[in-house]
């Protein structure tokens, strides 16, 4: 079935597709920016008039000051672009879903081994 | 014709170059995933493969969604990693194949797919990972890789399907390549993970397995799936399996199975390694 005729929504998860690519391109082009050195310091001085070079949301901005994963989901970020955020604020994948699941990492890391696991 | 001698898959994960890294193979979060590569490194350093026909996906290094190829190929001698914003070392370059990089982009685009065909390529975690778990000490640099690169970042990505279709079409171009070098192709990313969203966290070891039985004997059962369904049943991030589907396409003749691990979790995911043999077709 094509994407245009399957519509369907996956719970938890926010598809990054044609609408998100639209409304995340400034908070992803931002993040993108944090491939380099210059950005991430840049952003690092300035957070707040670093998203609005980028052209970012009142929404998108309030979310990045706030770290808030979910909202920036959301409001159009990629993931593969939030990981980058990520790294700038020393997280890693374990730090990022336990904000997402409202677990303690601990509780996220046992979740992982049960799944990984088969039970 | 050029032989096409096997495949190899393996997770890309960037906590992989960490682990490495800081020496950490042998403790008891790593060790049963490291424990799944002697057998492959062993059986490359026997071959020799003189090309590396790798499929990968970008994470936002070289491509960002101002441009998003659906397939693009590296068509350069050289290839170089660079600063993907957290902080892991950059790796030696890696060396192209220009001329059979040609040769696949030509065959492919006059069999109805439509490359994006790059001179210079930035490669991240998901070509160069794989490339450092193979040859420890990054020591990689005789063996010419051409990269393959498959969105499955943004909607609409290839389905299943067509991946396999690509994987095909790879493969016949390598066949009609007048040389007797040895080609052995990589699918990486995978398996089941999904890093975004309250469903953080899901690992589905069963489908995993199930997916790499099929890789072997069976890929075909594999197209019955779309992305959707992928991302439903494994996890956002489990279209990566669509590099390893395509790389089974590559292999057109008889396939046999000479190893496998598979240890879950490393960092989110499902991690699957499987190393084939590949008679040419007649």
């Amino acid at each position: 079935m094509s994407y245009i005729d399957d519509q369907r929504e996956v719970e938890g998860t926010v598809l990054f597709d044609h609408r998100m690519a639209k409304k995340g391109y400034g908070l992803n082009k931002m993040c993108f920016s944090f491939n380099g050195q210059v950005g991430r310091d840049e952003f690092s001085q300035d957070e707040a008039a670093y998203c609005d070079k980028f052209g970012l949301s009142e929404v998108q901005k309030k979310a990045i000051l706030d770290k808030d994963i979910l909202t920036l989901l959301k409001e159009g970020g990629s993931i593969y672009y939030l990981a980058k955020f990520a790294g700038l604020l020393k997280l890693n994948m374990q730090d990022i879903g336990a904000l997402q699941t409202g677990m303690s990492v601990d509780e996220f890391k046992a979740m992982l081994v049960k799944n990984g696991q088969g039970k | 014709m050029a032989n096409i001698i096997g495949a190899v898959t393996t997770s890309h994960i960037p906590a992989i170059a960490n682990a490495m890294a800081n020496k950490l193979e042998e403790t008891p979060y790593w060790k049963p995933f490291f424990d799944g590569y002697p057998p492959v490194r062993e059986w490359l350093n026997e071959k020799k493969p003189d090309v590396i026909v790798l499929f990968y996906n970008d994470h936002g290094l070289e491509f960002f969604i101002d441009k998003k190829p659906t397939f693009s190929i590296g068509v350069a001698d050289e290839y170089h990693n660079a600063d993907e914003g957290w902080g892991i070392a950059t790796i030696p370059p890696v060396t192209g194949e220009s001329e059979l990089s040609w040769h696949i982009a030509n065959s492919l685009v006059h069999d109805g797919f439509d490359m994006t065909i790059c001179q210079e390529m930035k490669v991240d975690h998901g070509l160069t990972v794989p490339l450092s778990l193979m040859w420890p000490g990054n020591d990689y640099g005789h063996v010419k890789v051409i990269p393959v690169c498959i969105n499955c970042e943004q909607h609409p990505m290839p389905q299943p399907r067509r991946c396999l279709e690509l994987g095909k079409a790879i493969g016949r171009a390598i066949e009609s390549f007048d040389s007797d070098m040895k080609v052995a192709v990589f699918g990486t990313g995978g398996l089941s993970h999904q890093l975004d969203g309250e469903r953080a966290g899901i690992i589905n070891r069963e489908f995993d397995l199930e997916c790499m039985d099929n890789l072997v004997s069976d890929p075909e059962a594999l197209t019955k799936f779309s992305n959707l369904d992928l991302i439903e049943i494994g996890g956002a991030q489990a279209v990566e399996l669509n590099m390893w589907i395509a790389m089974r396409g590559v292999l057109r003749g008889k396939v046999t199975e000479l190893h496998r691990n598979y240890h879950a979790p490393i960092s989110n995911t499902g991690s699957g390694v499987l190393l084939l043999d590949h008679e040419m077709p007649d």
